[in-house]
């Protein structure tokens, strides 16, 4: 007994470092997920989706790591630099001060992060304009609202997110000036992205409220207000992915921040070479940010919503109008 | 009455807590078997991830230097009687301690800061332990439900601060400014290579020094100083600590005072070693599987030293399982971490009858 | 069912612990419908036999006879269904739980707890006329005063279907009209066919409620006898066997130094009730003043207040002139130590020892500050372990190994290691809690000899005990107490054990 296992360890170990060895040679990139877990139907899923999709294209895998907490960012960074990794898309604001500080020991290792920006010489930061894709989600609530009264419901509550309320916002006026706006923030810490019962408590007390359509901006919590919205047979908007099949009739659109189309981008880049270091933001222009309109929601959006929203979508991109942005929404201190 | 007989050393202390790890991993292995993998190559891939290679062996004590800090902050207060559910908290406000401490004298003197900061952890922890003492003292609120409510209340306190007057300046995150440079405690390896010894660079710092520091100071002070066996006396009895005139209420806050300030040089490895700002959620349940640590390692300090690189061998092991194995996943390592304090800290005794009864056995056959 | 003659008979029932033979070849009889006596002093073995036959403790030799049927009790439960009912000393209450559920517990024979209480109520009620209590099944058993409860659980025992009643020094903590009751409902029982076995060592509840009586002695049953055709003389010589004439050892009394001096001193128990009410005594130099009463009547106390453990409500306590305690006084046990006050506590596994250290370090315990076993806060190992050993060679502590934990030692070699520890600084004063409660035989001897040398070298000693022959035998003065005050107190030479009893009882006051 004890002299297979000690075989089967051995023989194990020795895959293990053949496996490396063989993989010495090829392309080595590396996912790092923020709290939320890439599961989480929003965000993290979204740069799931990405890499997947780079996998199936080039047959190439990754490796990929869910952190437990803050303090893991570094840990898990510095981790893989070490590894030599080719390239470590860090997808979340959290890792702004993490990739700062592992970028700078580990000068030789592409960085990748989304959502801040770091400005190191071995480091590409993406952002995107989420303030464009929540003007057009906000027109969206204005146009569809009853009540008069639409709310939001942040995640955390950090000048990222108000930049979402502050296009939503504006898109709603957009549309009219009369609503009422009711919003809320699940909490300050990293754990207010994962707390879907919170989220849930705050989107009931809204739509008690009168609120009849909330936007959510909190990544896992946001499944909260959804369920809520399906409880309460209000509306809500999705974000991050498109989770309009979550619950169809109840999720209006979702403000799509194509996290899957940056992390993949990255991903090819590096594989071909092309990568470089940098700030690239991602807007409404080249299909970064927008909202979703699938089978799921068709019913909801008619024609005439639709005609509205694409003559604000060209207006936005041709530059005529301009979405408020928050200051130090993306900073990488 | 077979249980009530003593073990032999070496059965109590080796083979029992062997035993109740081989259990853990049974468990563990047949659940990681139903989830589609291979439990042996997740076992191999555990080893060889914790102490396979120079990094991982520094991961590994890196994350035990935690371990030891509360486990000897559970067991010093549980050898006084008390059992301080509170080490979470304590380490979170020693955590503020240490940051006030190193943003005082670290910009105009770096040493004095690191200095600063080590007081200020231990003296912060002391006093949020202090306050649950007190009011066991002299208000009788049980000492386990104030220790656990002040868990909350220093996670809130902690958040309040981050996000409030210690935020960092543009910061999004609820974590402090950077640490003034050089105001760290020196990683291991580059100790070493100071002596000519080239080591990989890991997060390991000379705080798992101070710690062991730490955990023979306990063994000293518990064993071999008055103070420890008042304190012990006070643990067992509390009518012969009054008969020895000993004051019970004295003992409880000095006892706690120590085990906070234990707990609060906690974040001497995890922030002063490593992160070098303070961080919310900093102390990521350390607090917490300090007890199991304590009650594994037998409250002795060699028993914590070891238990504490078991539990820092797991999470190191554990999380290089979680890169290599996609099915593995955080929630499996978590498992797996729960099945081995399930063990060997709440069911340590699981084992104990059966073998005391197979000694006694074997000890009456050798005598006729 | 078959009657047989003997409700129990016990066949050469034999129980040894280590070397002491605590009951050997113990043959008792008890008549069926009966009220039997068993009498002895402490340690004579009653409580050993009791334990066989309820099944905590399985002889090494011998059977228990129930109904004409052996058997070897393998627990509690199994001495239960044979009939045996046992009402301990210390009651086995759940506190909390109301009568009714109490005497439920472990006998509900439905899931339904509804269900069960309902039958029990009806079942209950015909005990109840039968026996005549009036147990209020409602209240919350920590309610109840202690004659109360004891009747719970003499109920509980009927309700379980016992025939035979063990009794364990039931009247112990009851005070005397509650003890008149109970015999008045141990006759009831007798008359309803019942068993009741009675075991005391207070020689005028024989004579009162019993019809046999049975005598032991150093675990031997010493003599059997008709309860009508005996006397409590004849009763007491044969407990005690032949008697040391104490006389003997009483020295005339030198100088008469006041040592300890008690004014007006009262004091609250832990319930903040007033269990300690105006005493005033003194205990001179060369003279054992010996404190008799029934536990609980404010002796615990009574040495707490004198030893620094529990703060004095009104009055003062003196020592050596000094005002030790008063309600503006307190000091430390460490300080009374150093002024030469010893303290061999009552409750020696609570207070006297920490029962999971070794014997070396409870060697120190209450002296881990003099300069002998620790020099700035460290402590002196080596110092100590010489000092233990000593310890253990004075006293004769077995087995010779001071680093085994001193709960792997007897009670009375336990207690030979607490008063080696205690006069090892030559006290001028000790105060000496049940010196020889648990115990074993070969050792009372022993240490009452050596109370005795204390006292003719000149010390002062007060003595708190529960057992009147050792006061007897002990002291010069009796300090009789009932409800916290002090009855009297009497030369040895003028006291018996009716005098005594009667003022334990507060029936009878005199004064010193």
């Amino acid at each position: 007994m004890k002299k297979t296992f000690g075989r089967a360890v051995l023989s194990l170990a020795a895959s293990i470092v053949m496996s490396v060895t063989a993989m010495a040679a090829d392309f080595k990139p590396v996912v790092l997920y923020d709290i939320g877990g890439k599961f989480d139907k929003s965000f993290n899923e979204a740069a799931r989706v990405g890499a997947d999709a780079f996998k199936a294209e080039t047959g190439i895998a990754y490796r990929e790591f869910e952190p437990r907490s803050e303090t893991q960012y570094e840990q898990a960074l510095k981790r893989f630099a070490r590894r030599h990794a080719d390239l470590i898309v860090a997808v979340g604001v959290g890792y702004a001060v993490a990739v700062r500080n592992v970028a700078k020991e580990f000068p030789n290792v592409k960085f990748t992060v989304v959502d801040a920006i770091v400005d190191l010489p071995n480091v590409q930061s993406i952002t995107f304009k989420e303030n464009e894709g929540s003007f057009l989600v906000g027109m969206i609530a204005a146009m569809k609202t009853k009540t008069n009264s639409i709310g939001f419901i942040g995640g955390m509550d950090i000048p990222l997110i108000r930049r979402f309320e502050r296009g939503y916002k504006q898109g709603a006026d957009y549309v009219r000036k009369d609503l009422t706006f009711t919003e809320n923030y699940v909490g300050t810490t990293p754990s207010a992205w994962n707390d879907p019962i919170k989220a849930a408590e705050l989107a009931k007390s809204q739509y008690a409220r009168g609120v009849d359509i909330i936007f959510s901006a909190a990544g896992p919590s946001g499944l909260g207000v959804i369920q809520a919205a399906k409880d309460a047979g209000k509306f809500a908007i999705g974000v991050d992915s498109n989770q309009n099949y979550v619950a169809p009739g109840t999720v209006l659109t979702s403000m799509m921040k194509r996290v899957d189309l940056a992390v993949h981008r990255a991903l090819a880049q590096a594989k071909d070479g092309t990568w470089k270091p940098g700030h690239t933001v991602m807007d409404l222009k080249d299909g970064g940010v927008d909202y979703a309109l699938d089978k799921y929601n068709a019913s909801l959006i008619t024609p005439e919503m639709k005609a509205k929203l694409d003559e604000a979508r060209a207006k936005i991109i041709s530059g005529e109008l301009v979405v408020g942005d928050v200051a130090g929404s993306n900073t990488g201190r | 009455m077979a249980a009530a007989r003593k073990l032999p050393f070496w059965a109590d202390n080796i083979l029992l807590p062997a035993l109740n790890l081989l259990a853990a991993f049974v468990v563990s292995g047949i659940v990681i078997w139903a989830l589609g993998d291979n439990p042996f190559q997740a076992l191999s891939l555990l080893v060889q991830g914790a102490f396979g290679y120079q990094e991982a062996i520094g991961y590994t004590l890196y994350y035990a230097t935690n371990f030891i800090f509360t486990g000897l902050a559970v067991s010093i207060a549980y050898h006084a009687g008390l059992f301080n559910i509170g080490g979470e908290g304590q380490a979170m406000v020693g955590g503020v301690g240490l940051t006030l401490g190193v943003f005082a004298f670290g910009p105009h003197a770096p040493l004095l800061g690191v200095f600063a900061g080590i007081v200020g952890a231990a003296l912060f922890g002391a006093i949020w332990a202090f306050i649950p003492a007190w009011l066991q003292a002299r208000r009788g609120a049980h000492i386990v439900i104030t220790t656990i409510m002040f868990n909350f209340i220093a996670s809130a306190l902690l958040a309040y601060l981050l996000v409030g007057p210690l935020h960092r300046p543009g910061g999004q995150m609820p974590e402090s400014a950077d640490f003034p440079a050089g105001t760290a405690l020196i990683h291991i390896h580059d100790l070493l290579g100071m002596m000519g010894i080239s080591y990989d660079n890991n997060p390991m710092n000379i705080s798992f020094l101070i710690a062991l520091l730490c955990a023979w100071g306990m063994g000293f002070l518990l064993w071999r100083t008055r103070f420890g066996y008042e304190l012990r006396v006070v643990g067992k009895s509390a009518g012969a600590a009054r008969f020895a005139g000993v004051s019970v209420s004295r003992m409880t806050i000095i006892a706690m005072m120590i085990s906070g300030a234990l707990a609060g040089l906690m974040g001497l490895n995890e922030l002063l070693g490593e992160q070098h700002r303070l961080l919310a959620n900093f102390t990521l349940g350390y607090g917490f599987v300090g007890i199991a640590v304590a009650f594994m390692g037998r409250n002795k300090p060699l028993g914590i030293i070891l238990a504490a690189i078991l539990f820092g061998a797991l999470y190191q092991g554990g999380t290089e399982v979680a890169f290599d194995i996609p099915n593995f996943s955080r929630d499996a390592v978590v498992m797996v971490q729960g099945l081995v304090i399930l063990f060997a800290g709440a069911m340590e005794h699981l084992f104990r009858d059966p073998i005391s009864l197979l000694f006694w056995r074997f000890a009456e056959r050798k005598a006729a | 069912m078959s009657n047989p003659e003997f409700a129990i008979e016990t066949r050469a029932l034999t129980k040894r612990f280590g070397d002491v033979v605590a009951n050997d070849s113990v043959c008792l009889k008890v008549r069926a419908g009966t009220v039997h006596g068993i009498v002895g002093e402490n340690g004579a073995g009653k409580s050993t036999l009791l334990k066989m036959l309820f099944g905590f403790y399985q002889p090494d030799e011998g059977e228990v006879v129930v109904d004409r049927t052996a058997h070897t009790f393998a627990d509690p439960s199994a001495a239960m269904k044979t009939g045996i009912g046992m009402v301990h000393q210390h009651f086995m209450l759940v506190e909390p739980f109301t009568v009714l559920d109490n005497i439920i517990l472990g006998a509900e024979g439905s899931a339904k707890l509804e269900d069960a209480r309902a039958t029990a109520r009806g079942a209950l009620a015909a005990l109840e006329r039968q026996f005549g209590f009036n147990l209020p099944l409602d209240t919350v058993v920590e309610e109840l005063p202690v004659g109360v409860k004891q009747r719970v659980e003499i109920l509980k025992a009927l309700y379980r279907g016992a025939e035979i009643l063990v009794l364990d020094e039931p009247t112990a903590v009851l005070t005397p009209q509650e003890s008149e009751q109970l015999f008045a409902l141990v006759r009831q029982l007798r008359a309803e066919g019942k068993t009741v076995l009675f075991v005391t060592h207070k020689l005028h509840e024989i004579m009162a409620v019993t019809d046999d009586v049975t005598v032991m002695r150093a675990g031997k049953i010493v003599a059997e006898r008709k309860t009508a055709e005996t006397s409590t003389g004849e009763l007491a010589e044969l407990m005690v066997g032949a008697k040391v004439a104490r006389e003997k050892t009483r020295e005339a009394h030198g100088e008469r130094v006041i040592r300890l001096s008690l004014k007006n001193v009262s004091a609250n128990n832990d319930q903040g009730v007033r269990a300690l009410k105006a005493v005033s005594l003194d205990v001179h130099d060369g003279e054992v003043l010996g404190v008799a009463g029934v536990a609980g009547n404010g002796q615990t106390e009574l040495m707490e207040v004198i030893t620094g453990l529990r703060q004095v409500a009104a009055g003062s306590v003196e020592f050596d002139n000094v005002v030790i305690a008063s309600p503006d006084v307190a000091t430390n046990p460490i300080t009374l130590r150093r002024m030469g006050m010893a303290h061999v506590a009552e409750d020696r596994l609570k207070t006297g020892v920490v029962e999971s250290f070794s014997a070396e370090d409870n060697a120190m315990l209450g002296y881990q500050r003099e300069p002998d076993f620790s020099h700035r806060g460290i402590l002196k190992l080596k110092a100590l372990a010489e000092t233990a050993k000593r310890y253990f060679e004075s006293q004769d502590v077995r087995p010779r190994n001071p680093k085994l934990a001193i709960s792997s030692f007897s009670g009375g070699n336990q207690q030979k290691l607490v008063i080696a520890r205690e006069i090892a600084r030559d006290p001028q004063l000790m105060i000496i809690g049940q010196p020889t409660r648990g115990v074993d035989i070969g050792a009372v001897t022993k240490i009452h000899d050596q109370i005795t040398e204390l006292r003719n070298a000149g010390k002062a000693l007060l003595v708190v005990s529960a057992d009147l022959d050792e006061l007897l035998a002990i002291s010069d003065r009796i300090a009789v107490m009932c409800e916290g005050e002090l009855v009297g107190i009497v030369a040895v030479e003028d006291a018996d054990e009716k005098t005594l009893g009667l003022m334990m009882a507060g029936e009878k006051r005199r004064a010193s």
